[in-house]
């Protein structure tokens, strides 16, 4: 009884996996095919690399800490990581309102596959595209002088952080792709926590020259834990405010993203369960 | 024993009635067209069928399998094709139906060549490796087709097959269609338009705001008209008294369609009715621009049933139940 029970139960993983991975290479192929899509995820990352860097740099070089070895493109990196993590995981709306819109859900829905493997695939393809992305980035900003601080592992380290940030984000996203349904709202929806959570933090710049009710806001929001994290870990302790440790960054950053896939996980499949019935 | 059979399903979105306890059930080997007008509920009883959407009550079986209780098995019956090509335009035709196949639960061997065969099948094999964006309208319906073969299903839901696609196209996927069935596989579709049922349908089901107002074959439904049908068109100004001579030897009110501006009643007795609307219209002194006697269509069967023509396909956009024409009574 027992054994055909397990047996059955990893037959079904097995076929979760098998239909998550055919999902998740769908989804991909997009990315790589339609040349839109592959210059928006790559072009405007790298765009707001240079424009940050050269515009901004001379000026903000000045007022960060000592730690970034008086270039600010050490200071950006880290920050712009986090920057592209949660632009990207827009896609994730965007791209599950589009399928909702053009019938290729109720395909999916209509199909004996794993229930799912919707959600999971979109989720899975979109953490692949930040890693690339996320690469991307650290190659051209060591192309324009970045170097890390710390230690390749560090670094190493750090882009597996900003993962993790960006898939949680992505279920977030998925929540509210799947709210507000259409592919054109989406667009718009998914700007409207990210770019006030991106910038009242300290993704561009350190948070001490905010106003007093403005810093504690972006102290203590997640984005700005998560750079700190990065920063931590590719460019040392002295990235912190007095009193931080890198683990423990790395450990309240972690913890914001669990709670948020705890959270917004069971959430998106809730909402997902009501736009398709 | 039944491959489809639904019992007293009813659905309702808020305060709107989609299915209003409708029953039906039909044999394998066949094509059943579900008939009626934008909003009658045909695409709400396809989407139950293929357990997208749960019934607020009743019950559904496709194969033998009850959908409500046991979708998983059923979607390992069922093929869908909705009614917009759910095909990715930048994955390759072979892809897409290969990826269906997958998830098909087919091997990835298996998948590959049941893709080949059904591309073949519906003629795209040329065209196979290009992507779907390249495609026009008819060979991504097609294409959708395609993919909604591809694991071989008992069952194969058609939603609106030819909405929007241009006639060249329709031919081939009505062709395509008879193909299917021939070699076995049972068809559900819908339609708006009725000679698609009439030339596709063994057996139709009429439907209206969500009940089933008459079942039968085509015969059997042009039937309930009596046979043949007197259609007269005269000028404007000459309406009111056509309508009045015609009412006298029919016996009823003629049906007055507007869009077609033809006026038309039952021949009882085929051309004696004729040659007596003939004398009728003469003693008014009526001289009509076209007078014919013809066999009934399935557009006579659904104004009789319904009261109100099918969608007027000349207005693609006429709301729900409001079709291009009404009958001559309700124009007075």
């Amino acid at each position: 009884m027992t054994a055909t029970t397990e047996t059955r139960a990893r037959m079904s993983f097995a076929h979760a996996a098998k239909d998550t991975a055919v999902i998740t290479r769908r989804n991909l192929l997009r990315n790589i095919r339609l040349p839109q899509v592959l210059l928006f995820s790559t072009v405007q990352p790298v765009m707001f690399l240079l424009l940050f860097n050269y515009v901004f740099g001379g000026a903000i070089g000045q007022a960060i800490p000592p730690v970034a070895g008086g270039k600010y493109i050490n200071w950006l990196v880290p920050g712009l990581l986090i920057q592209v993590a949660a632009f990207g995981a827009g896609q994730t709306a965007i791209g599950l309102t589009e399928d909702l819109d053009k019938g290729v859900i109720d395909r999916f829905r209509s199909l004996p596959m794993a229930r799912s493997a919707v959600l999971a695939g979109r989720t899975f393809s979109d953490l692949i595209r930040n890693g690339f992305v996320i690469t991307l980035m650290l190659t051209v900003g060591f192309l324009i002088g970045f170097r890390y601080q710390t230690s390749f592992i560090g670094m190493i380290g750090g882009m597996l952080v900003a993962m993790v940030f960006a898939y949680a984000l992505s279920w977030v996203m998925a929540t509210i792709g799947l709210l507000v349904k259409n592919p054109e709202a989406a667009q718009s929806a998914v700007f409207l926590p990210v770019f006030p959570l991106v910038f009242a933090s300290s993704v561009f710049v350190p948070t001490q020259t905010m106003p007093d009710w403005l810093r504690t806001f972006a102290d203590n929001q997640p984005i700005t834990v998560t750079t700190n994290a990065l920063r931590g870990l590719i460019l040392g302790e002295g990235a912190l405010l007095p009193g931080q440790t890198v683990a423990g960054q790395v450990a309240l950053a972690l913890a914001w993203a669990l709670g948020i896939l705890v959270i917004f996980a069971p959430l998106a499949v809730r909402v997902y369960r009501r736009a398709v019935g | 024993m039944a491959i489809v059979k639904v019992e007293k399903i009813v659905k309702t979105f808020g305060s709107v009635i989609a299915l209003d306890g409708v029953s039906l059930e039909f044999e394998a080997g066949m094509i059943y067209g579900l008939l009626g007008p934008n909003g009658a509920g045909k695409t709400t009883l396809i989407r139950v069928l293929t357990t997208l959407l749960r019934p607020d009550s009743g019950r559904a079986w496709v194969a033998g399998v009850d959908v409500t209780a046991d979708p998983t098995t059923a979607r390992t019956k069922l093929g869908l094709a909705g009614q917009f090509a759910a095909v990715d335009d930048y994955q390759t035709g072979r892809e897409n139906v290969e990826m269906v196949g997958r998830l098909y639960n087919l091997s990835r061997k298996e998948a590959k060549s049941r893709a080949a065969e059904v591309l073949e099948r519906i003629d795209l094999e040329d065209a196979a490796d290009r992507p779907v964006r390249t495609y026009s309208g008819g060979m991504r319906r097609r294409l959708d087709l395609a993919a909604s073969m591809v694991g071989r299903p008992t069952v194969l839901f058609l939603d609106e097959p030819t909405t929007g696609v241009d006639p060249r196209s329709r031919m081939d996927i009505w062709s395509l269609i008879q193909d299917l069935v021939e070699a076995g596989t049972t068809i559900l579709l819908t339609t708006q338009y009725l000679d698609e049922a009439d030339q596709l349908a063994a057996r139709v089901a009429v439907i209206d705001h969500g009940r089933l107002i008459k079942e039968g074959t085509p015969a059997e439904l042009k039937e309930t008209l009596g046979g043949a049908v007197v259609e007269v068109t005269v000028a404007e100004h000459n309406r009111e008294r056509t309508i009045e001579a015609l009412r006298r030897v029919a016996g009823e009110e003629p049906t007055f369609e507007a869009g077609s501006r033809k006026i038309s009643i039952p021949a009882k007795d085929a051309t004696l009715t004729l040659m007596e609307a003939v004398r009728a219209l003469d003693a008014v002194d009526v001289h009509p621009g076209d007078l014919a006697l013809r066999k009934p269509t399935l557009d006579d069967v659904f104004l009789s049933l319904t009261g109100h023509a099918a969608e007027n396909k000349a207005v693609p956009n006429t709301p729900p139940g409001r079709g291009g024409s009404r009958r001559a009574r309700s124009n007075q």
